[in-house]
């Protein structure tokens, strides 16, 4: 399958994605420069963590406004699957193409660490091959992963299953000690109603190999691979 | 031209972890009354004299601010009365310590 990989200016965990598909898992990565205006030719679209654009303003707000992200709109409201990692979990908000918002960390503190999250939702390309309630371990990094979002809203999208991930401990209980930023709900990530739009704030891609000791971030990579070649092969057989 | 400020905050109830930590270096300093701190942001944009608030209220909820966190509140050259700079002469850092 065919990746894009989208680069702004301060983003800073690109190589990582495009060394985990291309290397790790054997996929055909393009780079794409946030100033480009088609993807055509792409299966799948990563936006990587970061401090795109310094975070001026807020974290994601400028780069949200890039003009990559017209096309990043186009190709996920024709089902193409795109994923948010951290930073760019955080632009996929500011554009309004998942619910909520994100506030500094609570803890008063950036948070580089190994977390629990669990699976609460595998209607999306990337957690289709999971199961609910499976654990993955993944390392987090941000000063600004406080997912908020108004009380009506929260509501709308639990009752509509689009949180993805929630903070837990390593037994799946997501708890207020697992939580480590403040997250409303333990949020970790969560989907658009259709499922192809996915943000979250581990990386999977620092544990995508059992050498970075977590070898689960991988899953959510493979899980959407295989669901762009079973779409590829029912569109062949058509 | 006019300079038009438009102040941002986070909304009341919506947690300042910012305001919160200037809060507790307020405190270290000694000034206990201190019940509250929010921190906000201030952005100065120079507009023809004509431009509607209604612009800048648009400006606001697209980029700006972001309407689900944070609110706003406008505020044109011509509304200062000049008594809004700082008031305190600025004293060099290490005075009395």
């Amino acid at each position: 399958m065919r990746f894009g990989v989208v680069i702004f200016p301060a983003s800073n965990c690109d190589r990582d994605c495009v060394h985990v598909l291309r290397t790790v898992l054997g996929q055909e990565v393009e780079e794409v420069w946030h100033e480009e205006q088609s993807l055509d030719g792409l299966d799948a679209v990563v936006l990587p963590g970061g401090f795109a654009y310094g975070d001026y303003l807020r974290a994601g707000a400028v780069a949200a406004r890039a003009p990559v992200m017209a096309a990043v709109r186009a190709f996920a409201q024709v089902g193409g699957p795109v994923l948010g990692i951290c930073n760019g979990f955080q632009i996929l908000l500011e554009a309004g193409m998942l619910p909520g918002a994100m506030l500094r960390n609570a803890v008063l503190r950036f948070r580089c660490t190994m977390v629990h999250v669990r699976v609460e939702s595998t209607q999306t390309p990337f957690t289709r091959t999971l199961r609910e309630g499976q654990v993955l371990q993944m390392p987090i990094a941000h000063g600004e992963g406080n997912y908020f979002a108004p009380g009506s809203l929260l509501s709308t999208i639990e009752e509509a299953g689009q949180i993805v991930l929630r903070y837990c401990d390593a037994g799946g209980r997501v708890n207020h000690g697992a939580n480590p930023n403040g997250s409303v709900r333990n949020v970790a990530g969560v989907r658009n109603p259709a499922g192809n739009v996915v943000g979250l704030m581990p990386h999977p891609e620092r544990a995508s190999e059992d050498v970075l000791g977590s070898g689960d971030g991988r899953l959510l990579f493979e899980s959407v691979i295989m669901w762009l070649e079973t779409r590829k092969r029912s569109l062949v057989g058509a | 031209m006019t300079t038009v400020r438009i102040v941002i905050t986070l909304k009341p109830g919506v947690l300042d972890a910012q305001g919160q930590a200037v809060h507790q270096g307020l405190r270290a300093l000694g000034y206990e009354t201190i019940s509250g701190v929010r921190v906000g942001k201030c952005i100065e944009i120079t507009v023809p004299d004509q431009t509607a608030r209604d612009e800048i209220d648009a400006m606001c909820e697209r980029f700006l601010a972001n309407p689900l966190i944070e609110e706003w509140w406008i505020e044109r050259d011509q509304d200062r009365d000049g008594t809004g700079r700082s008031r305190v002469p600025v004293l060099p850092r290490s005075q009395g310590s």
